[in-house]
């Protein structure tokens, strides 16, 4: 589950971006809309725990998530929340199975190589498990993305524009893909973009 | 943490290359100095045996010290017996014990030294093998020159003036008679031998003027020991002076070496006419004042130089350690250097993985986990810089060593560590940490909300 209260945030010094509340239960899947520049992304930080609101509170579950310190909060972001960007990028030393290891690792799980195979293998990105991140094409590093913030099994899956550089194919079956494994591990889903594709994919909306 | 570490490393070859290379040049430097340093001190002192005087032809008292104690240099000049018979009178209030030295010869580059028993109980050595010398002509040979010569008991060889290799080659055939003992000091690498095997040569080449290649010239053998042509003539010529052909001692405890040598020293003494080129002396006791004032009586009263070891080393060694010490600090300069290199590679790769760093935030590592990462990047160049840089020192030492060996007669070693090396360890840490300070504080403060809108 996913609340959010009388959320504010200013830039330093800027005009307050004041947010409309949400309530997203365990296993929805949502649809923010908005146009650039109306603070889509900001909120999405928010969400994430990357950036501290000013005023107003975002729970996770039952975790207040703005009260917890930063290395609490850094590890509860690894467990709990996965977050696709918009451009995806990778620790580019490390191999793609390497990076989601990597993933299993920061948030203080155990490595399991097995499900990271598995995982692989269920977007379609199986046989580039030992490929260099810089290897892949758009469509399997945003495919790979997926897959490191799915690896931990989180609660909340955060996507902020996740389509916004693949052709029509490829966002379609990025989407599928999205949900698919979203709903596989019942988290919640929050999709972020401007994307007119997207409209028709999702039944419940937000309009920033 | 280590593999990532390692792995951020080796995806920028070129960067760490060029770190570690600085980085192992500087530590190699240091330790190569240190350990150089280390070694040199040691061979001298190892070799001071004691000896609180050596006497010689006026000259540089250093030379003089170098040629009869460490055996790399040219001799000043010869003594006559007849000045200097004093010193090697066992009976001597101030003098417990005195080598002579007669030097001028040769085999391959290993100095052939006339001289008396004394010497074995300067440097504490015992026979291996065979017997000691006692007549001319006969040889006992230290144990390295036995090793690298592969000379054995009954062995012949003739000698060749100077110290270097090759020069002219005297007539005369050497027997080895014994091998000593490896001692560790300056004697393994010497041919003993008695002083009249020396004259026996010189004297040879001397009258002759030009080198005869005939091989016998016995018309000059007539009137004097001069020009004797070989060792059978010389023991002959002595057996008509003295009594007997001398036989080597059978047991060697030190009370027996001892009478031997001052015998030997004795009779020493009354070959007046001849010359030997220096003595080594130990003090019966080292603060009576009258022995302390020996060095400057001789110097400026006699004909004779005198110089103490301990001093002309001391001298020696500041001198030198100036040089090195100047060359340390150039090696700790480089250590520097790389630590800059280290801090600046850190710090550009920074710039281009922020959006890295940030992404390990948003995986779960907090800002500690990001500090750790490139301190341990840091550090782990600088381990293996270290590592790459202790060997790179010691495999050169290594090949120094054997060229030590050949040029000096010096046993180097290229595999002694020092507890230098165990501080320089430390010092590596901290250059690698230090270099790798701000770049942590800088990742440990990335703003990921920020670095990651700017995608």
């Amino acid at each position: 589950m996913l609340q959010t209260t009388n959320l504010q945030y200013s830039y330093n010094g800027g005009s307050a971006l004041a947010f409309p509340d949400i309530r997203c239960e365990t296993g929805e899947h949502w649809l923010l809309l908005g146009q650039s520049g109306c603070g889509k992304t900001t909120l999405l930080h928010l969400l994430g725990g990357l950036l501290t609101p000013q005023q107003g509170s975002v729970v996770v579950g039952e975790t207040a998530i703005n009260a917890l310190k930063t290395s609490q909060l850094d590890k509860f972001r690894g467990k709990k929340i996965g977050i696709i960007f918009q451009t995806p990028h990778f620790v580019r030393s490390l191999r793609v199975g390497e990076n989601l290891e990597l993933a299993q690792q920061l948030a203080g799980l155990p490595v399991d190589k097995n499900h990271i195979a598995k995982l692989l293998d269920r977007l379609g990105i199986g046989h580039k498990i030992n490929a260099k991140t810089d290897a892949l094409s758009q469509g399997e590093r945003q495919r790979a993305a997926i897959a490191r913030a799915l690896v931990n099994k989180p609660e909340i899956i955060l996507a902020d524009e996740p389509t916004s550089a693949l052709d029509d194919k490829n966002t379609d079956e990025v989407i599928r893909l999205l949900e698919e494994t979203a709903s596989e591990v019942n988290a919640t889903l929050l999709v972020v973009t401007h994307d007119g594709r997207l409209k028709e994919r999702f039944a419940k909306k937000i309009l920033l | 943490m280590l593999k990532l570490s390692w792995k951020n490393l080796v995806n920028k070859p070129l960067n760490m290359a060029l770190s570690l290379i600085l980085f192992a040049l500087g530590v190699g430097l240091v330790s190569l100095l240190v350990n150089l340093n280390h070694q040199v001190e040691e061979n001298f002192d190892k070799n001071l045996a004691g000896v609180d005087l050596v006497l010689g032809a006026k000259g540089s008292p250093l030379q003089m010290i170098l040629c009869a104690m460490y055996h790399v240099d040219n001799p000043t000049g010869n003594i006559p017996i007849e000045k200097s018979r004093a010193f090697l009178n066992p009976k001597h209030p101030l003098i417990k014990q005195a080598v002579p030295l007669s030097l001028g010869d040769s085999y391959r580059g290993y100095r052939i030294v006339g001289t008396t028993y004394d010497i074995l109980q300067f440097y504490d050595a015992t026979i291996a093998e065979g017997k000691l010398w006692a007549n001319p002509m006969e040889v006992t040979v230290g144990a390295a020159v036995a090793d690298a010569q592969h000379l054995h008991i009954g062995d012949r060889f003739k000698s060749s003036h100077g110290l270097v290799d090759g020069i002219e080659e005297h007539e005369h055939d050497f027997t080895v008679v014994g091998i000593l003992k490896p001692s560790g000091s300056v004697i393994d690498q010497l041919v003993l031998t008695p002083s009249e095997s020396i004259w026996a040569s010189h004297e040879h080449q001397s009258v002759d003027g030009e080198e005869t290649v005939d091989g016998g010239r016995q018309t000059v053998d007539g009137e004097e020991t001069v020009g004797s042509l070989d060792a059978a003539s010389v023991e002959a010529h002595s057996h008509a002076e003295h009594e007997h052909t001398k036989v080597a001692p059978t047991t060697y405890d030190s009370l027996t070496i001892s009478q031997l040598a001052q015998q030997q020293r004795l009779d020493l003494m009354e070959k007046t006419d001849k010359d030997i080129t220096a003595i080594l002396i130990r003090f019966r006791s080292r603060t009576n004042i009258q022995a302390l004032n020996m060095a400057r009586n001789i110097n400026e009263n006699t004909e004779l130089m005198a110089a103490s070891p301990p001093n002309e080393i001391a001298r020696l060694q500041t001198n030198l350690g100036l040089g090195a010490d100047t060359l340390k600090m150039l090696a700790w300069v480089i250590v520097i250097v790389s630590g800059l290199s280290i801090f600046i590679s850190l710090f550009s790769s920074l710039r281009d993985r922020r959006y890295e760093l940030a992404l390990m935030r948003v995986m779960g590592g907090s800002p500690g986990t990001l500090f750790q990462l490139i301190i341990l990047e840091g550090l782990l160049l600088a381990v293996l810089g270290y590592v790459l840089g202790i060997v790179l020192s010691h495999f050169s030492l290594g090949i120094l060593a054997g060229f030590m060996k050949s040029t000096y007669r010096y046993s180097f070693s290229g595999w002694k560590f020092l507890p230098e090396e165990g501080w320089l360890f430390v010092g590596a840490l901290a250059v690698g940490f230090v270099a790798a300070l701000i770049p942590a504080l800088q990742a440990r403060r990335t703003d990921i909300s920020e670095t990651l809108s700017k995608g």
